[in-house]
């Protein structure tokens, strides 16, 4: 990860970055302003390999689509360069970027069939009648589309549209798409199918992806690294289990997963650990990830997960114990969501799987939870 | 389903159609109700005034009231020879009875308009009717040479029907002979089938030039952002805050010969003082004046069409590789088309409907055929003929009306 850690850090293109030829496209020092009071993309650097699947990921406003069109040449950086196998595209109007692109409607002509819509890209291109018929054909066969050439994108269910989008986008062989929430407007069902579907297609094409969502499930389960976005900045950029496992500030920790907080103060610092003092008054012993020296102002980051209930067991000790008290068990079939209090928080998530052995808890009961500092990461406040 | 062998019933054993029926009679009497007024008035406004035009378009009652004799008379009449004296002396004690009631001037315009000299045979004959003595058939050839010819009786006869096509016929520029073949009137008498063309190919020009003029109009307005458009909208809403009067004369302070734009032109050198254009009371004026003030009406169709679609249709295009004017023509314009008809269809029927823009800067050659309607109702007072022309009008924009709905839809015409 040691090239995500660059890419990310403030350091202009060039020195310390992977070579050029290592990177297929690439955002060096790229702002965005719409009215010229604002930045929209405050200082954008990525560096993406050829064959990625890289997700910019942040809540809405945050300035990832724009990063998506501004590579798709549909905005234009205010400063900074984005280059594509290492030519500056910046003067090139979209038509002759040769990237395909993936909208969050679709955007299928709905005055074409889905053959037509399909062809389109090739006829722009001069080929010849028979290539794209060929090609037309092989594309929707890739999208598992073979019987619905001849139907209108209205007379499809919304799935099917996304996957001939999808099949558009890729069948005049771009080796560059670029995807925005693609899978915004589908059901939870189809859209975890279509992610199986986009990852299967990124996987056998080999085709560089750049996918934009709000989604961190959906960024989670396709992409080989996320870059996670707020308020035009990149908070972290990193593979999707270095992100949930060690989120390297307070929003990373809050956007991805499920997450406990707790606010407090340095202490005082043991080697690789810290102990911070709480706002209630409690103790805990922490990771410190993004921490200033004692007395800085802290947040705990503990994933609800990593807190176990204990059952006076000798055998489970953890080098943080508290006692907290029920407040309400959420009944979810495979686990259970415990909402406790402890420490101040009186909304500290506990999660414990439905299994023997695990009694039932009321609310109003006092428990004894324990969790390792190891998992206790002290970030940002 | 089992729904014909068992209709469904509400719980106590009332088929369910009955109950909905009766369930929904009480709303669908109130919603009735609000619509009355309305319904009142399209009915004693639009409905019956059609009808009683198209009637009177058709309608022949001047023969078969003012000479119900004669018609009697004529009805054995073998159409070889003039009629013998018992047809003459029904016409005299018909005219009699009509000079007593002073109904002759309708019979005699009506006979006219179907064969001059009619007008001054009933009328010299009437002057004369005191002091006719029989045998009527001498007395009545010498009042008039009309009287003594075959064509007169068998219009006479013809006519005795009280419905006639011959003011849709003369509508065409057609006219019966006495034999009752259709051909056409001499060439210096054909005027509306000129004036129809000119109508319709000069509405054609109009709905064109407001196609031009309003499409980059409309894009603008569907694709600015919102402040922008809505200063937008207001200046293509503003004419409808001015009166017609007003913005059709405003051309022709413009347009004159000593107007503002043949000044500048002088002023400018662009033209010789002499030489001043001549662009108002002729069809360059209608043409200019209609485009003016159909303009909105072909841009809100087209806005509420062009709303529709949405901006990523035309990124898609262009990422797709398309060049912006192969994007345009392949995605874009076929998208806009039924914003286009709707447009169209709306402005060509306001423009072949349009009387008083061309009537004040059409000038002779640039007036419409819903001038001459006007002319037949108000100076030749020949209102079959009127109710003819204007029915043969509402003829054409019910058969574009039924074309447009069938090619695209009349719930496409939309104002925003």
């Amino acid at each position: 990860m040691t090239d995500t850690l660059e890419a990310q850090s403030a350091t202009p293109a060039g020195a310390g970055q992977a070579g050029v030829d290592d990177a297929f496209a690439r955002f060096t020092n790229v702002q965005k302003s719409y009215d010229g009071v604002e930045l929209v993309v405050k200082d954008f650097n990525l560096d993406i390999r050829k064959g990625e699947f890289v997700t910019l990921l942040g809540p809405s406003g945050s300035g990832k689509t724009t990063c998506l069109m501004m590579m798709a040449g549909f905005e234009t950086p205010t400063h900074g360069e984005i280059l594509l196998k290492g030519e500056p595209i910046s003067g090139l109007p979209p038509h002759k970027r040769g990237i395909g692109m993936v909208f969050q409607n679709y955007a299928l002509f709905p005055h074409m069939t889905v053959a037509e819509n399909l062809a389109f890209p090739l006829e722009v291109r001069h080929l010849s009648k028979a290539q794209i018929k060929e090609k037309v054909a092989r594309a929707l066969a890739m999208v598992r589309l073979e019987e619905f050439g001849d139907r209108r994108p209205a007379q499809l269910s919304g799935g099917q549209q996304q996957r001939v989008a999808l099949a558009r986008a890729l069948v005049f062989e771009p080796e560059l798409v670029l995807m925005d929430e693609p899978l915004g407007a589908l059901d939870k069902n189809l859209r975890e199918e279509m992610q199986y579907e986009i990852k299967r297609i990124h996987a056998s094409l080999g085709v560089t992806m750049i996918y934009v969502t709000h989604d961190q499930t959906e960024a989670l389960t396709m992409s080989d690294r996320i870059a996670v976005f707020n308020d035009g900045v990149v908070q972290q950029l990193a593979s999707p289990d270095e992100l949930y496992e060690r989120p390297e500030n307070a929003f990373v920790a809050y956007f991805i997963g499920e997450n406990n907080r707790l606010l407090g103060e340095v202490s005082e610092r043991l080697g690789d650990d810290c102990r911070v003092q709480l706002d209630s008054g409690d103790t805990v012993i922490a990771k410190p990830v993004a921490v200033g020296g004692v007395g800085s102002r802290t947040t705990l980051s503990l994933r609800p997960e990593r807190v176990s209930i204990l059952r006076g067991d000798a055998a489970e000790q953890f080098d943080n114990q508290f006692t907290a008290t029920v407040q309400e068990v959420i009944y979810l079939g495979d686990h259970l969501r415990t909402r406790v209090s402890v420490c101040g928080n009186e909304d500290f998530i506990l999660k414990t799987p439905n299994a023997q052995g695990f009694g039932v808890m009321r609310p109003g009961q006092q428990i004894q939870v324990g969790w390792s500092s190891a998992d206790c990461r002290a970030l940002d406040a | 389903m089992s729904d014909s062998a068992a209709p469904l019933t509400t719980a106590d054993g009332v088929p369910l159609k009955v109950s909905l029926r009766r369930a929904v009679r009480r709303s669908k009497f109130k919603a009735l109700l609000l619509v009355s007024p309305l319904l009142l008035f399209l009915g004693i406004a639009f409905v019956i005034p059609i009808f009683e035009m198209l009637s009177r378009s058709v309608a022949n009652p001047e023969v078969s009231t003012s000479l119900p004799r004669t018609v009697a008379a004529l009805e054995n009449w073998d159409r070889q020879a003039l009629p013998d004296e018992p047809v003459f002396e029904a016409l005299v004690e018909d005219l009699r009875e009509g000079q007593a009631a002073r109904n002759l001037g309708l019979l005699a315009s009506r006979l006219n308009y179907e064969r001059s000299g009619m007008r001054s045979a009933i009328n010299r004959t009437a002057r004369g009717l005191g002091s006719m003595e029989p045998p009527y058939r001498e007395a009545m050839l010498d009042a008039h040479a009309r009287w003594g010819e075959l064509d007169t009786w068998k219009l006479i006869e013809r006519e005795s029907s009280p419905y006639t096509m011959t003011y849709y016929l003369s509508a065409l520029d057609r006219h019966l002979t006495p034999d009752g073949e259709i051909t056409m009137a001499p060439d210096n008498q054909q005027i509306h089938v000129s004036l129809f063309w000119r109508t319709f190919w000069m509405s054609g020009l109009i709905t064109l030039m407001t196609l031009l003029l309003g499409y980059p109009i409309a894009f603008l307005l569907a694709n600015l952002p919102l402040r922008h458009s809505n200063l937008l909208m207001i200046l293509v809403l503003l004419p409808f805050w001015t009166s017609l009067l007003v913005r059709t004369t405003t051309w022709i302070a413009i347009l004159q010969s000593q107007g503002v734009l043949n000044d500048m032109m002088v002023f400018l050198g662009v033209i010789a003082d002499e030489a001043r254009w001549q662009m108002i009371h002729n069809k360059i004026g209608t043409v200019v004046a209609m485009t003016h003030i159909l303009l909105p009406f072909m841009i809100l169709p087209l806005y509420s069409v062009m709303k529709t679609i949405p901006p990523s249709y035309m990124r898609a295009a262009r990422s797709l590789g398309g060049r912006p004017f192969l994007c345009f023509r392949r995605v874009y314009f076929p998208l806009t088309i039924p914003g286009i008809a709707a447009g169209g269809i709306l402005v060509f029927i306001l423009s072949i409907g349009y009387y008083i823009t061309p009537a004040l800067v059409g000038g002779q050659s640039g007036r419409f055929i819903t001038n001459y309607i006007a002319y037949h109702m108000q100076t030749s007072l020949n209102w079959g003929l009127a109710a003819a022309i204007a029915s043969i009008l509402l003829f054409v924009v019910v058969v574009f009306y039924l074309v447009f709905n069938r090619l695209v839809g009349v719930d496409k015409v939309k104002l925003g």
